[in-house]
């Protein structure tokens, strides 16, 4: 399982905006390279990336292959109310892997 | 000022200069520079932040194999080494070192490998991520710390043979290390800067790369820049050139994991 790392901070105000932060570890293989037997690489992909807040989606993405490896994503999120923020990346051939987090709402 | 005032500084100053003559081992040639000051503030910034700086995500994994038992001893390297925070903490200012059961200087990598066998483990290979992670979350305790390898003693051969590979013309280029790195550092290569070639950030994450890299990628990749042809990963050559880079920028803040292009 590739190995990630997310933030999100503990605690928010209700209303405010706080930035989540999430990466993976992953080639990102574009399927444009040769070997250094001059054969091409496959392509190796993360094919999306979705983070649900409190069980509904808030932001979700679908990488292509010209994106550089280990893809770090940076966004904000309206905190609304206490709950779970999860994290997935579904790479090319369908695995997922997960993240999770808790954002208390005060 | 006084010349009262002034004496300790030449005490000093003489101490210092007396060890480099029984070293044999003069000033380095240049003012230490490190790499991270030829990046972009772009760059720079992903090297800072250490959340996107991908090199992270290796030191996070070494953290993990560092209690992870290896090899038919069932021991992990916390078993013996406990808190890398402290045990490990100037460990990597001062690799490459002389290791008395080899009988010459090795690097850090081929220290884990040591350790590896004391576990009954199989050496790791060189440039895998394990090996890579290790290497990064060792190396990661001692950033901010001056590098100060020993270039004396029975590691002086060493010293001299990697300093001889760093001013050897190779290729068909015909170019030495000190050719781009001391006569021209700071010039541009096409759109690149060059830069003094300092190894103070290894292993570090390479943007050309995509990934993580340990001195030994960059000298190989360097070779065959100049199209020599390179030496392996591990060879005796790259670690003597290795210690005497080391050196080259003694003083230098261990920057681990470093980002550069």
């Amino acid at each position: 399982m590739p190995n990630t790392r997310i933030r999100v901070p503990k605690t928010a105000l209700k209303g405010d905006a706080v930035e989540i932060r999430a990466i993976i570890q992953h080639p990102m293989e574009n399927g444009f390279r040769l070997n250094s037997q001059g054969t091409p690489i496959p392509v190796e992909i993360i094919s999306e990336f979705v983070c649900t807040y409190d069980g509904g989606e808030v932001f979700r993405v679908t990488l292509e292959p010209g994106l550089s490896a280990n893809p770090y994503f940076s966004f904000y999120l309206k905190a609304t109310t206490s709950g779970p923020v999860d994290f997935w990346w579904k790479d090319q051939d369908g695995t997922i892997t997960e993240a999770s987090a808790h954002l208390e709402v005060v | 000022m006084k010349l009262s005032t002034l004496a300790p500084a030449f005490a000093v100053t003489a101490v210092f200069a007396l060890a480099f003559v029984l070293t044999g081992a003069a000033a380095p040639p240049v003012t230490p520079k490190s790499g991270y000051d030829y990046l972009t503030p772009e760059t720079r910034q992903l090297q800072d932040d250490d959340f996107a700086n991908p090199g992270m995500l290796w030191v996070e994994e070494g953290e993990r194999l560092w209690s992870e038992p290896a090899g038919t001893s069932g021991q992990s390297c916390a078993s013996c080494h406990g808190d890398a925070a402290t045990s490990m903490r100037t460990v990597a200012t001062r690799y490459p070192a002389w290791s008395q059961s080899y009988g010459k200087v090795i690097n850090l990598e081929q220290q884990i490998n040591q350790c590896r066998g004391r576990q009954g483990a199989e050496p790791l290979q060189y440039e895998s991520e394990p090996l890579l992670s290790l290497t990064a979350f060792v190396s990661h305790q001692a950033k901010g710390l001056p590098m100060s390898v020993a270039v004396d003693g029975p590691a002086a051969q060493s010293f001299e043979r990697g300093k001889a590979f760093f001013y050897q013309r190779r290729g068909q280029l015909n170019l030495s290390c000190a050719n781009c790195h001391e006569d021209h550092a700071g010039d541009h290569l096409r759109a690149d800067v060059i830069s003094q070639g300092q190894v103070n950030g290894f292993p570090i994450y390479r943007a050309l790369w995509q990934t993580m890299g340990s001195t030994n990628r960059m000298f190989a990749w360097c070779n065959e820049a100049v199209r020599a042809e390179p030496h392996a990963a591990g060879s005796q050559e790259y670690v003597d050139l290795e210690l005497y880079l080391r050196w080259r920028g003694q003083g230098l803040p261990v920057e681990t994991p470093a980002v550069r292009r």
